[in-house]
Order: structure tokens, then C-alpha cells, then sequence
């Protein structure tokens, strides 16, 4: 069974944005064309099945993270039809709805929320996720005064305790040291050993690589290749190399 | 292929919101509700030097000012003034000051929104629900304050709680469309705040209708807000259950405000992402 299905889905945007009533007003009394239209993504057909591990790679802008949230279900698709089943957990940007006022134990519990569990669950996993975060002195304290590095390791452990079928990852092996890198591959591949469906957005290609078995490459918004890790890599790789090479000649 | 079904979740473009998908998605996730209200409490009153008593302190002084302006104006149509006035006061301000955080709080949240998978209308129940603890807790003041000043607590005041369910509907309804047409248009949000003062002033708060002439009582009647707070202050200060006539018209407005800020809402939140 497909557990994300992706029919003839385009996401569009205006390509001049009107923010205020008084705006849309004068344009409609002196009859302004509308802006056209700008494509984030566009006619992407994708079926990722149980227990894929999914790569997703394509350049700056190409549409990743826009696939990813439409995938998630977390924005709809302007054009075509978007089908997600089971529980989701996206994990967009690491650090999505903290809130500094609060300690990094409140925060757990209002994380988890967000992603769908409930308190009970959380106190149920809590322990665990101060474990892996690895901030066992400083849980009760604001967030405030965590750095960057201590918020990742926080919302990496919430967003991989949390039992869900399906995790879609969004860029989230960009952040931290090497030691939480290894720590985040490791999880990664418990989580597709354990028979779950993962997808990941990366420019890390050798990550994608040691993770995932299929990748999906996609520029200007549309799939351009869609197969296996290795092929797909190599032909990415070359193109990279092309577009590159004509400027280092 | 695993024979399991798995609950299937499907968004077709062009589709508004379907209120059964919504209602499910709210109570499936009513954790993250109750971690929202728990995060506006608990952060509202962590950054105050006063905190919880702010809450307090805001009608008390409110009082103060209302009641010696215009006490010794009223007094003679309204005994007990500061009763007649707050009743009224505190179902009008947990109206503008939900509606005003509902509209900060869809756009405070958009980055969430566009993170996370959450029911859309979760953020404007969040602000209903926060401003509803806050006017509870504004009620006890009011309370110790009519205690203090002689002021009759009748039976009647059991009859609140419908009251309050009223108010809240049509603030919720208010809420869900003033808030969404708010993330187009972002200008939307100042002429909200600068409306609700106006209507504050043609709604029968700080005044009694009585003294407004004869002709332009059928004009101030029009005013749907009228009976939404009729229905809050007769229990109040008039010790009396709200006639069916004002009962009546209250709830088709609160349920009718909530239709329409609904339909509104469900139009516009598939499209909330590319305006955040």
C-alpha cells in the first residue's frame, strides 16, 4: 500500500502578492490585470509505498521542501490531488513551534502535541527523549538559554521518539556536529530497519546514499528522475559537475 | 502489500475545508488545544512582574475610572453603576480582546502553520478558550466586587454559563472570519482595532439604553452585540433570566456568526500558506 500519493500535484503562487484590502481595491477600481503565476512545484506524480526510504534531492529552490509539505498534507495543492495514510510525523525545520519562555520539558510536551500525540504518550516517552537530547541538566531551564546546537539536539529526539509510521525529513541533517550527525544517520536507519516509511530532503548526497534505497530528483518544480539511489545520484552528480564545469574550465 | 487499511487523508485543490475532517482533526488533536491555552496562560502571565494579578488588576482599575466618570451620571438610572457597567464590560472585552489574539495569533502561529499538520481553526479556538479562562477569572473579581458593594448575587446567575456559551459562540464565529480574511489582508487587522472601540460606544456598556432618545433605540437595537451582552448582564445585575425574545435573538445571531465566520474560514485556510 502506498502511504503518500501524488496526482498531477502543482502548488502556485502569485507572482506579485497583494497584502492589504486597500491594495486589492485600487486594483480592482482600476482594473490591474491579476499577477500571473509563479510554480513551486508542478504535474508531480509520486507514490511512495510502506516502508520506502525515499531520498529527495534537486537544487536551491527546486521544489523539495514545498513537495515535502504537500506530501505531510501541511499545505494543499493548487492543482491535482494529495493522499497521505497513517500517522505522519514531519519534522520541517528543527526548532518549529518552540517557545523560548517556556523549559525545554514544557516544550517536549507542547512539541509533542503539535506532532499528535498526546500527554499522556509524552510522559510516557519523556525520559527517553531527555536521554537522547542529552540535556538532562538543563530540561527544566528556559529554552531561551539553550544554543542553537542543544535546541537541534531537542527537537531531533521529540520528532524521532515519537512512534509514527511514516517521518518526513526536511534538511535536518544540516545542523549540528559530527557527533550528533552520526547520532541522527543512526536513528535514520533504525527507523527504515524497523519498517518504516521515510522520506528525506537533503543536499547531503552521501547521506542520501547510506539511507535511501529510491531518489527522487526534482528541479524548476517538476521530477526529472525517479529510481534507484545509486543511478539517480550518478546522474545528479553529472549534471552538477556539467553545469559547473563550463565556469572552472 | 499490507493488507492493514490505514485512515486515509486526501487534499484536493480548490477543496475548502470539510467541517466532519476538521471537527475529527480538533479532537484527535486536542492535546495540542489544550497545550496552546496552557502556552498563552503561562507565557502571558510568566513575562508580567505582576502576572496573575494583572488579570485582576485590569477591570478593578477599569472600574475605578469608568465608575467615578460616570457614576454620578448613570447613578440615578443605575444602582449599583459599577455592577451595571462591569457586567457588560467584561463579556465586550473578552470579545475585542479575543478577536483582536485571534487575529495576532493565526498570523503568530503561520510559521507553524506551515510546519506542522494541524487543523487550521485550532489557533482561533485556542484564543476563544484562553479569553474564556481570563473571563472567568474577571467574573470572581466581579464577584468580590458586588460582595463588597452590597449588590444582590441572585440565583439567576446559574443561568450564566448558557450565557457564556453564547458569547463565546459568536465570538468564535467573529474570530474565524475576521481572522482569516486578516491573513490576506494584512491592513484588515488596524481597522478591526480601530473599529472596536466605535462599537464599544454603540453598544449599551458604560451607558444605560434608557438614555438614549426614543428614535435611535430601534437604530442601537440593530446591533447584534446588544443582545449577546443582554444576555450576559441580565443574569448579572438584574438578577433575572434573559427573556425568550432576548434569548431567542442572541442565539440566532451567536450560531448564525459562527456559520458565516465558518464559511468564511473554511474558504480561505487552504490558501493561508501562501499568504504567511
Amino acid at each position: 500500500m502506498n502511504v503518500i500519493e501524488l496526482h498531477g500535484v502543482g502548488v502556485r503562487y502569485r507572482e506579485t502578492r497583494i497584502h492589504s484590502l486597500k491594495e486589492a481595491l485600487v486594483r480592482s477600481v482600476r482594473r490591474h490585470p491579476k499577477p500571473g503565476w509563479f510554480y513551486s512545484l508542478r504535474d508531480v506524480d509520486l507514490n511512495i509505498g510502506q516502508g520506502d526510504a525515499v531520498g529527495i534531492i534537486g537544487p536551491n529552490g527546486a521544489g523539495k521542501s514545498t513537495l515535502l509539505r504537500v506530501a505531510a498534507g501541511i499545505i494543499a495543492p493548487s492543482e491535482g490531488v494529495a493522499i497521505s495514510r497513517g500517522n505522519l510525523a514531519p519534522v520541517m525545520e528543527l526548532g518549529t513551534g518552540f517557545e523560548y519562555e517556556l523549559s525545554g520539558r514544557e516544550n517536549i510536551f507542547f512539541n509533542g502535541a503539535l506532532l499528535g500525540c498526546s500527554r499522556r504518550d509524552m510522559r510516557s516517552r519523556i525520559d527517553e527523549i531527555v536521554a537522547f537530547s542529552g540535556l538532562e541538566s538543563f530540561i527544566d531551564a528556559p529554552l531561551r538559554t539553550y544554543s542553537t546546537g542543544m535546541i537541534a539536539r531537542l527537537a531531533f529526539a521529540i520528532a524521532t521518539t515519537i512512534a509514527a509510521e511514516t517521518v518526513l525529513l526536511d534538511e535536518i541533517l544540516a545542523v549540528g556536529d559530527a557527533a550528533f550527525h552520526r547520532q541522527c544517520q543512526a536513528r535514520i536507519e533504525r527507523f527504515v530497519n524497523n519498517g518504516a516509511t521515510v522520506v528525506i530532503v537533503s543536499h547531503e548526497l552521501e547521506a542520501i546514499e547510506s539511507l535511501c534505497s529510491r531518489t527522487v530528483w526534482i528541479s524548476q518544480g517538476r521530477v526529472v528522475a525517479d529510481g534507484r539511489t545509486a543511478d539517480v545520484v550518478a546522474a545528479y552528480r553529472g549534471a552538477t559537475l556539467q553545469s559547473v564545469a563550463p565556469a572552472s574550465a | 502489500m499490507s493488507s492493514i487499511v490505514l485512515p486515509e487523508r486526501r487534499s484536493t485543490a480548490g477543496q475548502p475545508l470539510q467541517l466532519p475532517a476538521e471537527l475529527r482533526d480538533v479532537v484527535r488533536q486536542w492535546s495540542l488545544l489544550y497545550e496552546l491555552v496552557h502556552r498563552d496562560l503561562t507565557v502571558r502571565y510568566k513575562r508580567s512582574f505582576l502576572g496573575f494579578l494583572w488579570t485582576m488588576l485590569h477591570p478593578l482599575l477599569l472600574m475605578l475610572i469608568f465608575v467615578v466618570v460616570f457614576a454620578a451620571i448613570f447613578r440615578a438610572r443605575a444602582p449599583h453603576y459599577e455592577t451595571y457597567f462591569l457586567s457588560a464590560y467584561v463579556a465586550w472585552n473578552f470579545f475585542a480582546q479575543t478577536t483582536v489574539n485571534a487575529m495576532a495569533g493565526v498570523a503568530w502561529n503561520g510559521p507553524l502553520l506551515k510546519r506542522v499538520r494541524v487543523p487550521p481553526s485550532v489557533f482561533t479556538l485556542s484564543a476563544v478558550l484562553s479569553g474564556l479562562v481570563n473571563l472567568a477569572l474577571s467574573l470572581v473579581v466581579l464577584f468580590a466586587i458586588m460582595a463588597v458593594t452590597g449588590a444582590p448575587l441572585r440565583p439567576a446567575l446559574l443561568f450564566l454559563p448558557v450565557s457564556l456559551l453564547l458569547l463565546g459562540i459568536f465570538t468564535l464565529g467573529v474570530s474565524l472570519g475576521v481572522g482569516a480574511v486578516s491573513i490576506f489582508f494584512g491592513d484588515v487587522r488596524e481597522m478591526v482595532q480601530a473599529g472596536l472601540p466605535a462599537l464599544m460606544y454603540l453598544t449599551p456598556i458604560i451607558y444605560p439604553i434608557s438614555i438614549v432618545p426614543e428614535r435611535f433605540r430601534a437604530l442601537i437595537k440593530l446591533n447584534p452585540l446588544v443582545y449577546v451582552i443582554e444576555v450576559v448582564r441580565d443574569p448579572i445585575y438584574y438578577g433575572i433570566v434573559p427573556s425568550s425574545t432576548t434569548l431567542l435573538i442572541a442565539s440566532v445571531t451567536s450560531f448564525g456568526a459562527l456559520a458565516i465566520g465558518w464559511m468564511i474560514f473554511r474558504h480561505l485556510a487552504p490558501r493561508f500558506h501562501a499568504h504567511l
